[in-house]
């Protein structure tokens, strides 16, 4: 009998950290079981990768010109020739909506890019470090905050003149501060951790330390972020093309798109509201994948991000 | 707690001197001397040397500095190169608007969404919580300039219960000055509503599955009383943490809720001083945010430390 226990007890004591470090394949499996568990999600996905699509062959997509003014044809209603109508200087609005994806799809991407890149460098530096470096970085990122990211964006763009890259960089950087505190609070926490006391222990060095050890295990919070901010930087480009300080004329962009459909707002409202449906759905879906994405890798990020 | 205020008041003083520093820097990256778009393409170079020695252009960069952080100390922030007029007496008409309709906006905001928040924690999986939740993933997608397009063409133009755009004092005309509030006060507290909702909601429904609510209901508590004495009570904490950052995000979104309305604001004054290429505004505008923004964080952090006794001695 009581080698029998005995055998059971081995047994448990063998096969439990096999079952602490489960296969890849598994966690992989995990992931999306939870992160496309909501119809909701699944459809945003598809919206997306539409939106990519659309973004990509936007000249094969879009049944005219964007650019291609006809005065003769200004003003029109919906129709079956131009469905959503044509413009004051008479460009078919569908078009220049499909256009319109490439401008908030760049700024999203790159300015994302931009700010996750400076704000995650920083935040490591900050947070491996400490002390009087993590003093100096972070507070300058509190002086950022202390500047609402929209007025920050407008005021650096302000100042670097305007147009799409002005907006990408600007936007990026208003960004930064989000990334920096962020992934700083994570490399906090993770170069507590034995592997990385390790390696220092064995005379890692600390640029192999942070960008080997400790980066990549601080990162599902800031891939989150990352989907969150798509979001925020197609808003705050639509908003900063409607205030007349993002994308110049006669570039397409939806949210100065919405602003020349003000001026027609009691004979053609659709000129200002598609495009701003436009910015919804996409905003939404990025929002939507992003929550999806939080509760599926790190659900304790509710609520933080 | 007195040395909790005092060390948090010092970090805001750093912060709005480093802020002072960044601003000043990025004014003058940019390309170009305002002078001349000042004075036009036809000015001669004397009337430039003019100019720019009378705006104290042609000092030192760390001169320029130095006597612009001393001028604002002492509250000159300078003459409008492009307005004629000084800064802090523009400033002085635009801000108390900006704060009105702000503060209004925020209120608004901060009531309805924890109310919100907890309703729709509290009938978890329902209709009202899906349909709050929607509300608020909407809300957070909406561009509110787009929003208030919508109000105007709606609201305004089609039905005629409310004024296009425009802003007047209640004591100058209360029944114009609230019509024409309702569209701009309500938009602004979009975004942070929905914010606030969301945070809520979660807080809440993290705080609901903990023991002592179990505690609560086992030993017979009114579900009144467990919702708002201990899980709101509790809930509130990381609300408030959020509270600081909305008020970010309302001063962001005035500027584009008074672009819509017409709204004589410090949102207006900024855009219309940028686009004018007027930096000195645009740089007194960006500081006096800051530090208005950063006071208020200062504020709820205070607030934080006295409701929560973990945070001050940390």
């Amino acid at each position: 009998m009581e080698t029998g226990t005995a055998k059971v007890i081995d047994k448990k004591v063998y096969t439990s950290p096999a079952a602490a470090v489960p296969p890849k394949r598994s966690s992989v499996k995990r992931f999306l079981k939870v992160f496309l568990a909501r119809k909701v999600v699944v459809f945003s996905l598809f919206v997306l990768l539409s939106l990519v699509f659309v973004a990509i062959f936007a000249p094969l997509v879009a049944p005219y010109d964007p650019y291609y003014q006809d005065l003769t044809k200004s003003l029109q209603k919906p129709s079956m020739e131009h469905l959503l109508g044509t413009d004051m200087l008479g460009r078919d609005v569908l078009s220049r909506i499909i256009y319109g994806s490439r401008v908030s799809i760049a700024v999203g991407i790159v300015s994302v890019i931009i700010a996750g890149g400076i704000g995650m460098i920083l935040g490591l530096i900050a947070g491996y470090f400490g002390g009087f470096i993590d003093s100096i970085i972070m507070r300058f990122m509190d002086a950022m905050m202390a500047i609402p990211m929209i007025i920050l964006a407008l005021f650096i763009g302000s100042a670097l003149g305007g147009g799409l890259d002005s907006v990408m960089i600007s936007l990026g950087i208003a960004l930064v501060p989000s990334y920096a505190r962020l992934t700083r609070g994570q490399v906090l926490s993770v170069k507590e951790s034995d592997y990385v006391l390790a390696g220092t222990i064995s005379g890692t060095s600390n640029f192999k330390n942070m960008f080997v050890h400790v980066l990549p295990n601080s990162l599902s919070p800031i891939i989150v972020l990352v989907t969150m901010n798509l979001g925020i930087a197609i808003l705050a480009e639509a908003a900063l093309s409607f205030l007349g300080m993002g994308i110049n004329p006669p570039g397409a962009a939806w949210g100065a798109m919405v602003n020349e459909g003000y001026k027609y707002l009691m004979s053609q409202p659709v000129l200002s509201i598609a495009p701003g449906i436009a910015i919804i759905i996409v905003v939404l879906s990025f929002n939507i994948v992003g929550d999806a994405l939080r509760d599926a890798l790190d659900p304790r990020l509710r609520g933080r991000i | 707690m007195t040395s909790f205020i005092i060390q948090r008041l010092l970090q805001t003083i750093v912060v709005l001197f480093l802020v002072t520093i960044m601003v000043f820097t990025v004014m003058h990256m940019v390309p170009g001397n305002p002078i001349l778009v000042l004075l036009g393409p036809s000015a001669t170079k004397e009337q430039i040397a003019l100019y720019t020695a009378q705006f104290g252009l042609d000092k030192p960069v760390l001169v320029q500095y130095f006597s612009w952080v001393s001028n604002v100390l002492q509250g000159d922030f300078g003459e409008s190169i492009i307005f004629r007029q000084d800064i802090g007496e523009l400033i002085a008409t635009r801000l108390p608007i900006t704060v009105f309709v702000g503060g209004l906006a925020y209120i608004i905001s901060v009531v309805t969404g924890m109310t919100a928040g907890v309703i729709a924690a509290v009938k978890r999986g329902g209709f009202i919580d899906s349909l709050i939740t929607i509300t608020a993933n909407l809300g957070m997608a909406t561009p509110i300039f787009w929003l208030g397009i919508l109000g105007i063409y709606l609201f305004s133009l089609q039905l005629g219960w409310l004024p296009v755009q425009g802003f007047t004092w209640l004591t100058v005309d209360l029944s114009k000055g609230i019509k024409q509030l309702i569209m701009p006060v309500l938009l602004l507290s979009t975004v942070p509503l929905a914010m606030i909702t969301r945070q809520t909601r979660s807080a809440m429904l993290e705080v609901i599955q903990q023991d002592y609510i179990r505690t609560g209901r086992s030993k017979g508590l009114k579900e009144k009383v467990i919702i708002i004495k201990h899980a709101l009570r509790n809930a509130l904490i990381p609300v408030i943490t959020l509270l600081g950052i909305q008020l970010g995000n309302l001063v962001g979104g005035s500027v584009l809720v008074e672009q819509v309305f017409n709204i004589p604001g410090m949102g207006t004054l900024l855009v219309q001083s940028m686009l004018q290429k007027d930096f000195l505004i645009v740089q007194s505008c960006v500081l006096i945010i800051a530090t208005v923004v950063a006071l208020c964080n200062l504020a709820v952090d205070i607030a934080y430390g006295f409701i929560d006794p973990r945070i001050r001695y940390k």
